[in-house]
């Protein structure tokens, strides 16, 4: 018989400590669970590009462009349904704090590649003005944007102010798209530059090509890349996905800082729960000389000590669950501007859970095998 | 009789070491993380505030956040250079370098990514006017050439560029003769060519910036006003020093929230962990704390021994995370910068004041922890407290 109500009456004994073991395991928990979300959020990009989307780009790096000729040639090749342009814009709006992404694009083309909801008077009047902006539903909550402002961003790559007029919001059609990015006619910026730059007319720092189906998408870009090797903007082309994590594993010594940081945590909540345990044990020491007087083999007192702790560890788990799902909501809405997709994955209750069991174990090795070494004529005698 | 010897609650915690040794090894990975973050951005600020000289200027296109994205044409740059305000040196030359930045996109060694690289065009004062930047192999590029010298972090993490090695960047073969060493700054994590060459290898027309020395650093307000109120220039001048700051504020601050919010999520739960040991600690003693008081000892004595144990236990937590911090020095981070788009390298950089910091840190943990309990010892009846088993 498995003497589960000892277990349970001897795990809440001590309720202050025990109470506020299970508080520090739930935290720690929960550091856990939202760093992993973090480091999650930072692949959402990558994770919702589509296998029908191709980026070609200068082969030197993304800070050359491309001429604008390129894009017959490259409608020309077999496989390809849609081509269209654009441009890393770079504005400021008002200040620099302000940040989020603004692209210069073919926006025809633009809006057929991508699943945008996007009202169809907003569409139409921003397909027709050349001035026309488009902006995500969640910089219009950000700004307390309307439709028909007029919107003014300073160049940082293209110098002077420029002026827009909000044409319409777009929302993600699905769940890990990037609402706060600002899109205008890659026409308007062109016929500017024209008059001020000349040497930088007619040039596009990115092709987005969307494909028949998926199964083209190493033959359409091995074609492309072949057709403009050799001539002075050679260009590399690759899936709009490998485009994404070629760009984060630039980064990726900052994710793996925070990935072992997350793991530290664990550690830290192993030592408290250990230190629980230790102490508790160590107060009961008599106890289990009585047990073991009554004939009780050390099997069965550790099993006591092992499940003891495996409760604690599991109420924090519940815990930390429970506290997970508010306090990420809250995150998320406190930090929807910078960090546009925060999204739980619910695989990280599993990871709760194994991570609980563990530090469970863990922490009752030590007190477990003490309790079940020591003789019993010393254990009677020995000062709590 | 006044305080309680200092050496009742050493031997405490040494008579329950293993509890001690958790409680301080809980402290010590907050005081780990809180260290470790600090030693992150304290790295960057030394890999870029040591990149810009106080008496050096860049000059840059107005509104242009980066080199990468600036471009100053050949006329521009002849009216700066006419500046009276720059610096001659020994040549009788002034100490001043056109210069030109292209990203170009190389493949790290021993993995199957790419990263973005800085290749700088330089002129033939571009390594007097950075006195950090030394030559540790090889020979310096001759001008109008495709010589090439690599950055040590370049040299170490990328393929192609040792010495003898040739480079394809731009349709173009560039032979590394060098590789140079940055003292840690940001130049580390740079490629450097002939300005000329270059250019005309992406033809590019235009240079990325300017910078020069000043003949006598209180002058720069002068210089700036003069720049910028030219009605042929469209440029800004910035101290070299403030430039590479800019460069890396949000990196900085990015480090900087990251640090901190996961120091007070770390530190909640090691606090709670020093909070159930001193409670246990005292629960356990509740017969010795009664002897102490029949003894003599005041309320407040008691208050004090606990309150000092529980420093000692977070004192013992710094000592230990510092310790494991401490090795982080021996690692560099390279990564992305996002604001200019290349790759930078620094390394974790312990300094007195981040040791100061995390040690007052920790010793704060502990207090927090021990106040409470320390607190129920000190009120404690004598009787009763006597009368425990």
């Amino acid at each position: 018989m498995f003497p589960l109500k000892l277990v349970v009456k001897n795990a809440f004994r001590r309720k202050v400590r025990t109470f506020l073991t299970i508080l520090s395991i739930a935290i720690a928990l929960l550091a856990f669970g939202l760093l992993q979300t973090l480091v999650n959020s930072w692949y959402a990009g990558a994770n919702s590009a589509s296998s029908y989307r191709l980026v070609t780009r200068n082969a030197i790096s993304l800070a050359f462009s491309l001429p604008i000729s390129y894009k017959d040639k490259i409608s020309q090749i077999d496989g390809v349904q849609e081509v269209t342009y654009g441009d890393w814009f770079g504005g400021i709006y008002i200040e620099e704090k302000n940040f989020f992404p603004n692209f210069a694009v073919e926006p025809r083309g633009y809006l057929k590649l991508y699943d945008y909801l996007i009202p169809p008077e907003q569409s139409a009047s921003f397909l027709r003005d050349r001035r026309a902006a488009l902006a995500g539903c969640k910089l219009r909550d950000r700004f307390g944007w309307k439709v028909g402002d007029s919107i003014t961003l300073k160049g940082t790559i293209f110098p002077g102010t420029w002026e827009f007029m909000l044409a319409g919001f777009y929302q993600a059609g699905v769940n890990d798209i990037d609402e706060t990015q600002f899109f205008f006619h890659w026409d308007y910026l062109n016929e500017t530059i024209r008059e001020t730059m000349p040497h930088r007319a007619d040039q596009v720092d990115f092709y987005l090509i969307g494909v028949k189906s998926p199964d083209l998408a190493t033959k359409v870009s091995l074609a492309v890349d072949k057709t403009f090797k050799n001539s002075l903007a050679e260009t590399l082309t690759e899936t709009e996905k490998s485009f994404q994590l070629s760009f984060l594993a630039m980064s990726d010594a900052i994710i793996k800082a925070v990935q072992l940081v997350s793991l530290v945590v664990i550690f830290i909540i192993m030592a408290v729960a250990a230190n629980t345990m230790i102490m508790s044990v160590r107060e009961r020491t008599a106890e289990y000389a009585v047990f073991k007087t009554l004939g009780f083999g050390p099997w069965p007192i550790m099993v006591l000590i092992l499940g003891e702790s495996l409760i604690i560890a599991m109420t924090g788990c519940a815990l930390g669950i429970a506290l997970t799902i508010p306090v990420k909501n809250a995150i998320a809405r406190a930090l929807s501007d910078y960090l546009p997709i925060f999204i739980l994955n619910t695989k990280i209750f599993l990871y709760y859970a194994i991570a609980s069991v563990l530090v469970g174990i863990t922490a009752a090795i030590i007190p477990a095998w003490r309790a079940a070494k020591v003789p019993i004529a010393e254990e009677l005698g020995r000062i709590p | 009789m006044s305080a309680v010897p200092l050496s009742y609650s050493l031997r405490n915690l040494w008579a329950r070491r293993l509890t001690t040794l958790f409680t301080a090894l809980g402290m010590a990975s907050v005081v780990f993380v809180l260290a470790a973050s600090l030693m992150l951005a304290e790295g960057l600020r030394k890999a870029l505030v040591g990149t810009g000289s106080s008496d050096n200027v860049v000059v840059i296109r107005k509104g242009a956040a980066t080199e990468v994205f600036s471009g100053i044409d050949r006329l521009q740059a002849a009216i700066v250079e006419t500046q009276p305000e720059i610096a001659i040196g020994k040549n009788g030359q002034p100490l001043l370098a056109r210069e030109s930045l292209v990203l170009v996109s190389l493949q790290k060694r021993g993995r199957d990514n790419q990263s973005n690289v800085a290749v700088r065009g330089v002129g033939e004062s571009s390594l007097s006017l950075r006195p950090k930047v030394k030559l540790v192999q090889g020979r310096r590029p001759r001008p109008g050439t495709s010589d090439i010298i690599v950055g040590q972090n370049i040299a170490k993490r990328f393929q192609e560029v040792g010495i003898g090695q040739t480079l394809r960047i731009g349709m173009r073969d560039w032979t590394v003769v060098g590789v140079f060493d940055a003292e840690g700054t940001g130049f580390g994590s740079e490629i450097w060519a002939d300005v000329d060459q270059l250019m005309q290898t992406f033809r590019r027309p235009v240079y990325s910036s300017i910078t020069f020395r000043l003949r006598d650093v209180s002058e720069f307000e002068k210089f700036k006003a003069h720049i910028e109120s030219d009605p042929r220039l469209t440029l800004e001048a910035k101290k070299e020093i403030e430039y590479y700051l800019e460069q890396s504020k949000w990196m900085a601050t990015f480090l900087r929230v990251l640090g901190i919010s996961l120091t007070v999520i770390f530190s909640l739960g090691a606090t709670i962990g020093a909070i159930i040991t001193m409670y246990a600690s005292v629960a356990t003693r509740t017969r010795e704390i009664g002897t102490l008081r029949a003894l003599g000892f005041q309320k407040r004595s008691i208050l004090g021994a606990f309150l000092f144990e529980s420093l000692l236990l977070g004192f013992l937590g710094a000592m230990f995370g510092l310790l494991f911090a401490s090795f982080l020095q021996l690692i560099t981070i390279s990564t992305i910068n996002f604001q200019t788009f290349s790759e930078l390298a620094f390394s974790f950089s312990l300094s007195f004041t981040i040791a100061c910091q995390a040690l007052f840190f920790s010793l704060i943990m502990g207090l927090i922890g021990g106040v409470f309990p320390a607190f129920r010892a000190s009120q404690m009846n004598i009787v009763d407290a006597l009368r425990t088993h």
